[in-house]
């Protein structure tokens, strides 16, 4: 085997600054699970077509089997581990997919997630087809998705109902903490 | 699954970009947005000793508009096109096109150089490309050159670029009114690559577009591109001919005569080949419907183009 020299990357994962050294062909998805230990993100197909492993890149949604680790030198990543605002805290997606049971292996629930942050950043309130459409890119084999919809709506519809809740950016998330939706202040589904 | 261990190298500008590949040979390959060649290292289908990443040579990031069409960099971003409200008024083509690139996470990373370079059959941008005879700027220790799309692809992910060369930049030539536009193409799941597409731009006559209920007017021309079907996207040429001077409906529609001969002429002249997929048969067959399909689409759109004269919806 060729002597490959390493590559020195420094980056931002959920807010939190790492540099290491890597192997170029060390895998985003790879980097995050076994240098950072962040399990969060799933591995599935490793030639993005699953989306299980989907990560935020500066904000925006991208494959992380699709990305070398030393791609992401100097990039703010967010990860599945980073949604939720403290250990005793969901965001308010996570909390929706669990009331209308959006999983069930949930293995694909992490790239899901972050995939819809993306979608209702863009587009607060999406039609059900719109979140279907957003959907395309994720594949769930337990759910037939009609759970998931229906979890991507009752969130969109709290968030409506409370402007400032945090679908806020990686960059800004670094700094500010975000609020958290209080439960009991929540909207019903509709 | 990881790929073979390979040399990195990052370079942050074009000249450093250039300088990296002098002497570079087939074991060397240009990283774009990696959305091609990253599954194809995972999977050691590819297994190149050196990786030269454009993803920090910030000046091949742009859209510009030159030469009556937009000067687009290479690394430019697919899912920045897609937003892009120059590129949905001007190049509709390209616009519909792109959004059936993968998904809007592939698209996040996926370049619009990189997709052109890599020349994929199955792919929607170099069939874009070929269809609107987009013009390639490519830079390389010889100096630079600049040719149109369809001289650049000679087989399977086979083109005249050579080692130590860089795609730098892609023209794309304004939409003109009087000309729709059209994209189709299916595939079993959504967002992989299409067993076949389907590429039009239909140019009615001047007299048609004020054309009168008793003379509907002609198809001045007709450009056809088929992704699927062979080592390299394909005109049409056969059919494109068929088109041109044919009549259009009082509904703005090809006439149904010209448009089965259209069908039968470019099913005729592709030779597809069978692999997991699909049968060579079903592809042909497919790639009739296709444009099928898309013809009547691209013939309405072009009859609701801006005008000078007022007409149409735009």
């Amino acid at each position: 085997m060729r002597a490959v020299s390493r590559v020195a990357i420094s980056l931002t994962v959920n807010g939190q600054p790492h540099r290491r050294s890597v192997e170029p062909r060390l895998l985003l998805t790879d980097f995050l699970r076994h240098e950072l230990g962040l399990t969060g993100t799933h591995v599935g197909c490793e030639h993005g077509v699953c989306g299980a492993c989907t990560v935020l890149l500066d904000d925006e949604p991208v494959r992380a089997c699709l990305m070398l680790a030393v791609q992401a030198n100097e990039c703010a990543i967010t990860t599945v581990e980073g949604l939720a605002p403290s250990s005793d805290q969901l965001h308010p997606l996570q909390e929706a997919f669990w009331e209308a049971h959006g999983l069930q292996c949930g293995f694909c629930t992490p790239g899901i997630l972050i995939s819809m942050v993306a979608l209702l950043r863009e587009n607060p309130r999406p039609t059900d087809e719109e979140i279907r459409t957003g959907l395309a890119g994720n594949l769930c084999r337990c759910t037939g998705y009609q759970n998931i919809v229906k979890a991507v709506r009752l969130a969109a519809d709290r968030l409506a109902d409370a402007p400032g809740l945090p679908l806020s950016r990686a960059r800004e998330r670094m700094s500010a903490k975000p609020i958290f939706a209080p439960r009991s202040g929540a909207g019903g589904e509709g | 699954m990881k790929p073979a261990p390979f040399e990195y190298v990052a370079p942050r500008s074009l000249d450093e970009a250039l300088d990296a590949l002098s002497h570079a040979d087939e074991g060397t390959k240009v990283l774009a947005g990696g959305q091609s060649l990253i599954p194809l290292l995972n999977m050691r289908l590819a297994s190149p000793k050196r990786l030269v990443d454009l993803g920090r040579v910030k000046q091949l990031t742009y859209i510009a508009e030159r030469d009556g069409g937009y000067t687009i960099g290479a690394m430019t971003r697919q899912s920045a096109l897609e937003r892009d409200d120059r590129v949905s008024r001007d190049v509709p083509l390209l616009a519909e096109a792109i959004r059936w690139v993968g998904h809007p996470q592939i698209r996040n990373r996926g370049t619009i150089g990189g997709s052109i370079a890599h020349g994929d059959p199955a792919a929607e941008l170099p069939a874009v490309a070929v269809c609107l005879d987009a013009r390639l700027t490519i830079k390389g220790p010889r100096g630079t050159r600049t040719l149109p799309a369809r001289d650049l692809y000679l087989g399977y992910l086979a083109t005249t670029l050579a080692p130590d060369e860089i795609l730098t930049d892609v023209w794309f030539p304004k939409a003109t009114p009087g000309t729709g536009y059209a994209w189709l193409e299916f595939a079993r799941r959504h967002g992989d690559y299409a067993i076949a597409g389907v590429g039009v731009a239909i140019t009615l006559d001047a007299d048609s577009r004020a054309s009168t209920a008793r003379d509907p007017g002609r198809i001045a021309e007709a450009r056809i591109v088929v992704t699927g079907v062979d080592g390299v996207p394909v005109r049409a040429s056969a059919a494109e001919s068929l088109l041109a001077g044919a009549p259009v409906t009082d509904r703005h529609q090809v006439q149904p005569a010209a448009l089965s001969a259209s069908v039968d002429a470019l099913r005729s002249a592709i030779d597809p080949a069978t692999d997991v997929q699909a049968t060579a048969e079903y592809r042909r067959h497919l790639a009739g419907v296709l444009l099928e399909r898309a013809l009547p689409v691209a013939c309405q759109r072009a009859h609701l183009t801006p005008s000078p004269s007022g007409r149409g919806l735009g």
